[in-house]
């Protein structure tokens, strides 16, 4: 019983080491570009270039506390979209966020990391396996 | 060499004095035509109106100090309009005047004021209720309005939708045929001003296919309604395999029509492309980029490069402006979002030369330089967007903007 604890321990250590090695080789440079290119090609046009968006139809992303907040709510966001209207900055906007759940894991990650760290925007990254997380448990 | 320093520091300390004032984007127009502010910071002034006696009304679309509708007024004849009257707790677009009375609209109610002898509003605090309950589910949801000479009332009701496809703007689903939407959205509704409180049943569906017909007028010359309407979203974004990122800022069209009773624009099933000019089937009803679509349904007039927004439409029937301007429409492009990541498009007031209710020539950019800004590249960067038309009694015209608030008058100076 103790050994298995121990071997566990030890696995776990392992695990987080190789994330960590992981983390750095693919450095935050390269998560940003990565996401940079999934936010041109699926989120740019509603929330344009600079992450200001369009006056009374697409919020911007800069320095609103969904993009910089909770995790889950944010890529609850993206996988579910939204129709209710959120206020945000005081504002309300009339265009429906769509559900981008086609995007992978990855994708995902990629693009809130750089939304989180983009347009002033500074917060942490978001993993994989916080949206695979997510996603188990729609 | 001090001396040029000397002056380069002169004029930029200049510069910094002359920039101080609030500024002001000049607006470029055609020779012998002149712009004037005649209203600023108003915030989202939508759609405008001017009574035969000089007064302007503005809708507004966020309340400016607890009021939706502005009215501005000349008082003692000097051309400056200083007085100001505010009144309507609600937010929306439409506003017109015809037959006594000034219309003004929610995103679902089409209220109306009665006017007295010396054009004043007889309840400011108490308007009639024409229609009630329009469909108002956020998107495309702003009513503008027209009338015809019998004194019907016309309501864009647009399509709260992109294309009607199961799952709104959601990549890979699938359009709906037919398209439920069409029922009681997606087209203008015709409705008596005779009655008052009536609901979406009381009024006659016009003319159907319109996804969003926000620009709307009647043509008195030929007596019939014409409309402009706003394109679909996306086509790049959903289907690069068909539409590259310059065909998809193109396209589809944005359209000019003349609408008769029983017509059809096709939407959801159909966009217009002006380089092929054709009807041409939406990916997601099964096109590819050149399979056309819709037999039944009508063409337009003009189709204009995507996504420009054409806000508000004005068919001029003045006698200020030069002959060639008789008869022809004025569109109000409020200025692109999607067609980035190239340069954004619109910002200006464009016109269509017309006559026995057909284009007689290619449109022309007429008021141009809103956005204050060459390329637009962020639209959050841009000064003024066109959003209204209204033409006076002495055949100027007036041109609202909701990002800043401001209305222009344009005339002709010989
Ligand atoms: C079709 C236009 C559209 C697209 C494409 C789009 N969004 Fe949105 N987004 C919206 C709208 C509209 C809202 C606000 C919805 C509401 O209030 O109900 C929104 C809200 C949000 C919010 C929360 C509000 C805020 O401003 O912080 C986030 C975060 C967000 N979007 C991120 C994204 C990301 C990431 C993508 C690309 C994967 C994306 N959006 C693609 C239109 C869009």
């Amino acid at each position: 019983m103790r050994l298995k604890v121990v071997i566990i321990i030890i696995g776990l250590i392992f695990l987080s080491v190789g994330a960590f090695a992981q983390k750095s080789t693919q450095s935050k440079s390269k998560l940003m570009l990565n996401g940079k290119k999934v936010y041109d090609m699926y989120c740019q046009a509603c929330h344009q270039a600079d992450g200001n968006g369009v006056p009374r139809l697409n919020p911007p992303l800069a320095g609103t506390v969904y993009v910089t907040g909770s995790k889950t709510r944010l890529i609850d966001i993206v996988l579910n979209g939204l129709t209710d209207p959120l206020e945000i900055n005081g504002e309300e906007y009339n265009n429906p966020m769509a559900a981008h759940s086609f995007l992978t894991d990855q994708q995902i990650a990629d693009v809130l990391t750089y939304i989180r760290n983009s347009f002033g925007n500074k917060a942490g990254v978001v993993t994989t396996a916080e949206v695979k997380k997510q996603r188990a448990k729609k | 060499m001090q001396k040029i320093i000397l002056v380069v520091a002169m004029l930029m300390v200049l510069n910094i004095v002359v920039a101080q004032p609030k500024q002001q984007v000049p607006i470029q127009l055609p020779t012998g035509f002149s712009s004037k502010i005649v209203a600023n910071d108003l915030g989202r002034v939508r759609h405008i109106a001017v009574n035969s006696n000089g007064d302007l009304y503005m809708k507004l679309d966020r309340l400016v100090n607890g009021k939706g509708i502005y009215r501005l007024r000349d008082k003692n004849n000097d051309g400056v309009m200083e007085d100001t009257l505010a009144f309507g707790n609600y937010t929306g677009t439409g506003i017109a005047i015809n037959n006594g009375y000034l219309y003004a609209t929610s995103d679902q109610t089409i209220y109306r004021y009665k006017l007295d002898a010396n054009q004043n509003i007889v309840n400011p605090d108490q308007p009639e209720i024409v229609v009630d309950g329009l469909i108002n589910k956020r998107q495309h949801a702003s009513k503008s309005i027209t009338f015809d000479k019998e004194g019907n009332l016309y309501v864009n009701i647009g399509a709260p939708s992109n294309v009607c496809q199961e799952q709104d703007r959601q990549k890979g689903s699938p359009g709906l045929t037919p398209c439920p939407i069409l029922e009681n959205a997606g087209g203008i509704w015709q409705f008596s001003t005779t009655k008052t409180n009536q609901t979406l049943n009381d009024g006659v569906r016009y003319a159907t296919g319109m996804r969003n017909a926000l620009g709307i007028d009647w043509n008195n010359e030929v007596n019939d309604l014409y409309v402009t309407i706003h394109g679909r979203d996306m086509l790049y974004q959903y289907f690069p395999e068909m539409y590259d990122q310059k065909r998809g800022a193109e396209l589809p069209s944005e359209t000019f029509y003349r609408v008769k009773k029983g017509d059809d624009c096709g939407w959801p099933y159909i966009h217009w492309d002006h380089f092929q000019n054709k009807k041409i089937l939406n990916p997601e009803y099964g096109g590819d980029g050149k399979k056309e679509g819709a037999p039944n349904a009508i063409s337009p007039l003009v189709g204009f490069p995507g996504h420009m927004a054409p806000n508000a439409l004005l068919i001029y029937s003045g006698n200020q402006f030069p002959a060639k301007y008789k008869h022809g429409a004025f569109i109000a492009f409020h200025g692109s979002w999607n067609r980035t990541p190239e340069p954004q498009e619109g910002f200006y007031v464009v016109f269509v030369p017309m006559k026995d209710g057909v284009p007689t020539g290619k449109w022309e950019v007429f008021a141009d330089g809103f956005s204050g800004m060459t390329p637009v590249t962020n639209l959050s960067a841009a000064k003024h967007r066109p959003t209204g038309l209204a033409q006076g009694e002495d055949g100027s015209i007036y041109v609202s903007d909701d990002k800043a608030g401001y209305v222009w008058k344009i005339s002709y100076n010989k």
